[in-house]
């Protein structure tokens, strides 16, 4: 039983899915969203490094890239988890709860 | 077979992880969850080949920014049973649209790969993981590795000045003012007859 890339695409795929599914589900916790948006681009990681390591070097481009890029995007989120995570703890301090429906102040 | 009974292994515990921290209803277990699912895709990743990726998140996720959560959870006196509520009210359009989202994703991929059985083509077997980031990174990925500090600069000093808060009524310390004290302005000598006091 040979696990190919298709394997590892599924795999990202369902996390995804389940990433998007919090982000609908959970009205009332900011916390639970922003860990889902943590899912979504571990998902987007996994494919990344998925379609670089079974990528053929004859192919042209550099197999590592796809590798290089998924480092990028660890950065980027660890950044969103710390400022998000702030603006939370600011809100927080400001309204006394967190639950996602009472964030309509602008009335978008 | 060994590969394949890891590889299901480590892909059931992530996807059954990942579940658990939408459902679970005390956001601390939602962010142990989380450290579970993360810990379980970076086995994914050293299956791939890919040991350099796998430790970093192991150390970026696991070890900062799951503690950064935790320690918000921690901290926010939040009445967590009332956040829960709610929760049946959108299952319905939340499976509905994850559903199709999911069913997209695997169908594009059926069609893309149908009939074909791709295998692992090692990056390059007579160089490690970590030896062949260091080539491109410093190298080719300069710039956007220079970006990409920038962006941790930027959120760093964005979490501080988010969170950081004046408190009146504080007596706090003055350096500048303590350290260009001199002698002139803090010490006076007064000349005082014998009898006739200070006055």
């Amino acid at each position: 039983m040979l696990i190919g890339l298709h394997h590892y695409l599924i795999v990202a795929a369902i996390l995804f899915t389940i990433g998007v599914f919090g982000i609908f589900v959970n009205r009332k916790n900011v916390i639970i969203i922003l860990m889902c948006v943590e899912l979504i681009l571990l998902a987007v990681n996994i494919n990344f490094v998925a379609f670089s390591t079974h990528m053929a070097p004859a192919a042209g481009a550099d197999p590592i890239a796809g590798q290089i890029f998924a480092l990028f995007i660890l950065t980027v989120a660890a950044a969103e988890a710390a400022v998000g995570l702030a603006i939370l703890v600011v809100y927080f301090r400001n309204r006394g709860n967190i639950a996602v429906e009472n964030i309509d102040l602008m009335k978008g | 077979m060994l590969i394949a009974i890891t590889f299901y292994l480590m892909a059931f515990t992530a996807v059954a992880a990942a579940f658990m921290v939408v459902a679970s209803r005390n956001p601390v277990h939602s962010v142990m969850y989380l450290i579970l699912t993360f810990f379980s895709a970076a086995g994914l990743f050293i299956l791939m080949g890919a040991e350099f990726i796998a430790l970093l998140l192991v150390m970026v996720y696991v070890g900062a920014v799951a503690v950064l959560f935790l320690f918000v959870v921690m901290m926010l006196d939040v009445d967590f049973v009332e956040l829960k509520q709610g929760f049946l009210q959108y299952i319905g359009i939340g499976a509905t649209v994850a559903l199709i989202l999911l069913a997209e994703m695997i169908m594009v991929g059926a069609v893309y790969f149908t009939g074909e059985s791709k295998t692992v083509v090692p990056t390059d077997p007579n160089t490690t993981n970590l030896e062949a980031f260091g080539q491109v990174l410093y190298t080719d990925y300069a710039g956007a590795f220079e970006a990409a500090g920038l962006i941790l600069l930027v959120a760093l000093i964005g979490a501080v000045v988010l969170t950081l808060r004046e408190r009146k009524g504080v007596r706090t310390q003055n350096a500048a003012k303590q350290m260009s004290r001199t002698r002139e302005d803090g010490v006076e000598l007064i000349d005082i007859e014998p009898g006739q006091g200070l006055g």
